[in-house]
């Protein structure tokens, strides 16, 4: 099997079993991508993964992690405005960081042409919502290239780098979760032969490049006519094809989709043996409106089978009127056809809607549920011992505010830490609004290393500017650990180290303390020190990721005899701290009452002994 | 009909590289892989799942509910949950058994399942479970070697041969663990 290192540098085309994503990475080293950028998020982090897997010399395309979407976004962008063809890539809320300068990009002349990677999560496998980007598409007029598989990602990608390159414009290439971590046999093409042409071919005659007044809607009617080729495309590119059923029915009967849910649908179709024609769209935006006129005229009902949110059943809704179609058209109904993730037996439930003899319904199932098992935080992590200190630092009515990493998982029983979160560093800001005018309750507030660089950083200069009356807590990692631990800015991994304390105290915040996340007695002390300071204070509570610290010294170990804890069952007295309130994965409760500890779990790290009201709790020995 | 496989462990235990070595057999013992992993917030002590079809039929990447040939687990609870949600009638549970408990066991508010337990519950959705435990394992991530092997020795999956897995394991593992990763293989048989 190729390594991946392999997969990005083979200069001849082969075939290989591969994820979505590092198809795609291959795709973008095929096309000539020169630039490409991201901020890691789930469920795209393997492009990245893959483009870093040759020594930095061979690497095919420049690629960086920036510091927020919208960076990674304006680097990509200035790169195309070079004459250089770039990408983008990051999860479905990163386009929400990125939006501001999105939204003019449709409008300007990019002559490398740009890619755009969406990272949509159906089901939020890992995202805070499942919010359905193509809306987005409407608003910027940008064309959507939806590819349904690892192997349609591949091509899709290389077509719409070639035709973002010739139409000087940015396209979306939206993804799913299961379409980049799905795995199939792709076909991979040669690497192009020729060496890149790093030439600044930046023209601002080619603009206008600033909007204001008088070149908007220039800028704007041009936006247009290219949405409008767009859709010309659309009408005879292959992409958007009809699968027609084996056998017609009585009733000609049609469905349209696209992308993922477009398989779901075609597997629910052939397996029930339903006389539907699937048309699949691989271009879902700007609609091809003739071909789509036409699928409807030749058919006497069409459904329209969406995923998360009603966009194209609208729009194809307004055609059929404008143009005084008969076909009657049927679509999802009711809230929960309408949330979660499309599997081809939830498209035969959408398809038994109307043709209920066609999709006989299956018998439902019935099994116990076992014992449900939550995400927590590894053995070791200090976001753990964190929370456990502060949690007992905490006065009644207390309200915590969480923000987005590993530490979320804080939110859940025993520690109920960070009961309110809306998206990547809103935690201190959010914070600063409860204090307003409230002097009852304390109000604490945690962010991530990462996350403080990525989009927290505002809003401790808006706190501590105006002293607000809170506690940030900020739990550094020094890394981006939910996501894979990628670099980020500070940490010595990509240029210089920066110094936390001495950048917040620049940022003007007065109250700071610092100490490791481990020492409970201390970050509790310096809590309730910041807690009694009226107004903006800080409590750094700094410790490694221990995931990444451990994986580092195996690496550098191989034969590294993992260390234990043990419990010494003459001393436990039952109080199951460790177990149930600390909550390390590594104790196990018997059914006979005892704890011991698991050493496949265990790291050995010792936070849990200082939990223990018994001191029962030792290094093995 | 697509034959389907179920897999689900804990996460960390290292489902990706199961799964990985898995669908690159099947593929190399020339059968049509789709096969699809699950990732994100649940890789941090979560459920974790991949899902593998093969054959033809299988247009998307994701097994039905109750619609498993196979259910491949790497912990006792999770074999569980993975039948209960994804078993076929008729179909297999081979599972690695070590136990993880979750917090609502650790804080006396759920059972954690006996061996007899899983066997009896896949029993009654019309199963077969088989638990693989050897002694003789240092570092838990080879637990996914053993059961590999139980696998390839039940001849579980039609098609796919003791020898390519072997050979896959071979392609896959880094150098330094391979040794022991084949010596668990063959002895899990």
């Amino acid at each position: 099997m190729r390594s991946l290192a392999d997969l990005m540098t083979e200069k001849e085309g082969f075939s290989a079993l591969v994820m979505g994503n590092h198809a795609l990475a291959r795709a973008m080293a095929e096309a000539g991508t020169a630039v490409a950028t991201s901020y890691p998020g789930s469920p795209t982090p393997e492009i990245a993964e893959a483009l870093l897997a040759p020594a930095g010399k061979d690497q095919p395309v420049h690629f960086e992690f920036a510091v927020n979407e919208k960076v990674a976004l304006e680097i990509a962008a200035g790169a195309a405005l070079n004459g250089h063809p770039s990408a983008v890539f990051f999860k479905s809320v990163g386009l929400n960081v990125a939006a501001d300068s999105l939204i003019q990009l449709p409008l300007m002349e990019l002559p490398g042409g740009m890619v755009i990677i969406l990272g949509d999560d159906p089901g939020a496998n890992s995202s805070q919502n499942e919010q359905d980007n193509r809306w987005f598409a409407r608003m910027a007029y940008l064309p959507v290239f939806e590819p349904a598989s690892p192997a349609e990602t591949h091509a899709m990608y290389k077509e719409a780098a070639a035709l973002a390159r010739a139409r000087r414009a940015p396209v979306f290439l939206r993804l799913t979760t299961h379409v980049c971590h799905a795995r199939e046999t792709v076909q991979f093409g040669p690497l192009p032969a020729s060496a890149r042409d790093w030439t600044p071919r930046f023209d601002a005659k080619a603009g206008p490049y600033v909007p204001i007044a008088a070149t908007v809607f220039p800028l704007k009617k041009r936006a247009l006519e290219k949405l409008d080729a767009w859709a010309a495309y659309g009408e005879t590119s292959p992409l958007n094809t009809v699968y027609k059923a084996a056998a017609p029915g009585a009733k000609k009967l049609g469905a349209i989709a696209a992308g993922l849910p477009a398989l779901c649908l075609l597997e629910a179709v052939r397996s029930a043996g339903a006389p539907v024609d699937v048309l699949k769209l691989g271009l879902s935006y700007p609609l091809p409106e003739q071909l789509l006129a036409d699928f409807l005229a030749a058919h006497d009902e069409v459904y329209v089978f969406e995923e998360l949110d009603r966009v194209t059943e609208g729009e194809l809704k307004a055609l059929a009127y404008d143009r005084g179609l008969a076909c009657r058209l049927h679509a999802r109904r009711g809230h929960a056809e309408l949330m979660g993730e499309m599997t081809p037996e939830r498209a035969r439930a959408c398809l038994a809607g109307p043709w209920p003899e066609l999709f006989p319904g299956a018998a439902p199932r019935k099994a116990a549920e076992p014992a449900p098992r939550l995400p927590q935080m590894c053995p070791g992590c200090g976001h753990r011992s964190a929370f456990h200190a502060i949690k007992k630092a905490l006065p009644p009515g207390a309200i915590t505010v969480g923000d987005i990493g590993c530490h979320s998982l804080g939110f859940m029983p025993p520690y109920d830490m960070g009961e309110v979160l809306f998206s990547m560093g809103h935690s201190v800001s959010t914070a600063s609004g409860l204090a307003l005018h409230n002097d009852a309750r304390k109000v604490v507030a945690f962010v991530g290393d990462s996350t403080f660089f990525h989009a927290a950083m505002p809003g401790v200069v808006n706190a501590a500017s105006r002293d607000s009356d809170i506690t940030l807590v900020l739990l550094d990692n020094g890394t981006t650990a939910m996501t894979g631990h990628q670099p980020r800015p500070g940490n010595g991994e990509i240029g210089d180290r920066i110094a936390l304390p001495e950048m917040l105290k620049n940022l003007g915040v007065k109250f700071l303390r610092e100490c490791d996340a481990y020492d409970q007695p201390k970050l509790a002390a310096h809590l309730k020190e910041a807690m009694e300071h009226k107004g903006f204070a800080i409590v750094i509570a700094r410790h490694p990721c221990m995931l990444k610290f451990m994986r580092d010294r195996r690496r550098a170990n191989p034969g590294l005899k993992p260390q234990h804890v043990a419990v010494d069952q003459a001393k436990c007295a039952r109080h199951y701290t460790c177990a149930a309130d600390f909550a390390c994965p590594s104790f196990i409760r018997h059914a006979d009452g005892s704890v011991t500890v698991n050493t496949e779990l265990c790291i050995g790290d010792g936070s849990c002994i200082q939990t223990c009201p018994a001191q029962a709790i030792g290094r093995e020995k | 009909m697509a034959y389907n496989i179920y897999l689900c462990g804990v996460g960390g235990q290292g489902i990706g590289i199961l799964a990985a070595t898995l669908a690159q057999a099947a593929a190399k013992a020339g059968l049509e892989v789709r096969a699809c992993d699950t990732h994100g917030l649940a890789q941090r002590g979560g459920v974790v799942s991949s899902h593998i079809r093969l054959g033809a039929d299988a247009l998307t990447p994701l097994v039905p509910e109750g619609g498993a040939d196979l259910v491949l687990a790497l912990e006792r609870l999770e074999a569980l949950r993975g039948a209960a949600q994804f078993l076929k009638k008729g179909g297999k549970v081979v599972y690695y058994d070590t136990a993880y408990q979750p917090v609502s066991v650790r804080r006396g508010q759920a059972q954690y399942p006996s061996e007899e337990e899983v066997a009896r519950q896949v029993a009654a959705l019309g199963g077969e479970a088989a638990a693989v435990r050897l002694a003789e394992i240092q570092d838990p991530r080879m637990q996914n070697s053993a059961l590999l092997g139980r696998l390839a020795a039940l001849k579980a999956v039609p098609g796919l041969e003791a020898a390519v897995i072997e050979e896959t394991l071979k392609e896959i593992l880094p150098p330094a663990a391979l040794e022991e990763n084949l010596r668990i293989f063959r002895a899990a048989k």
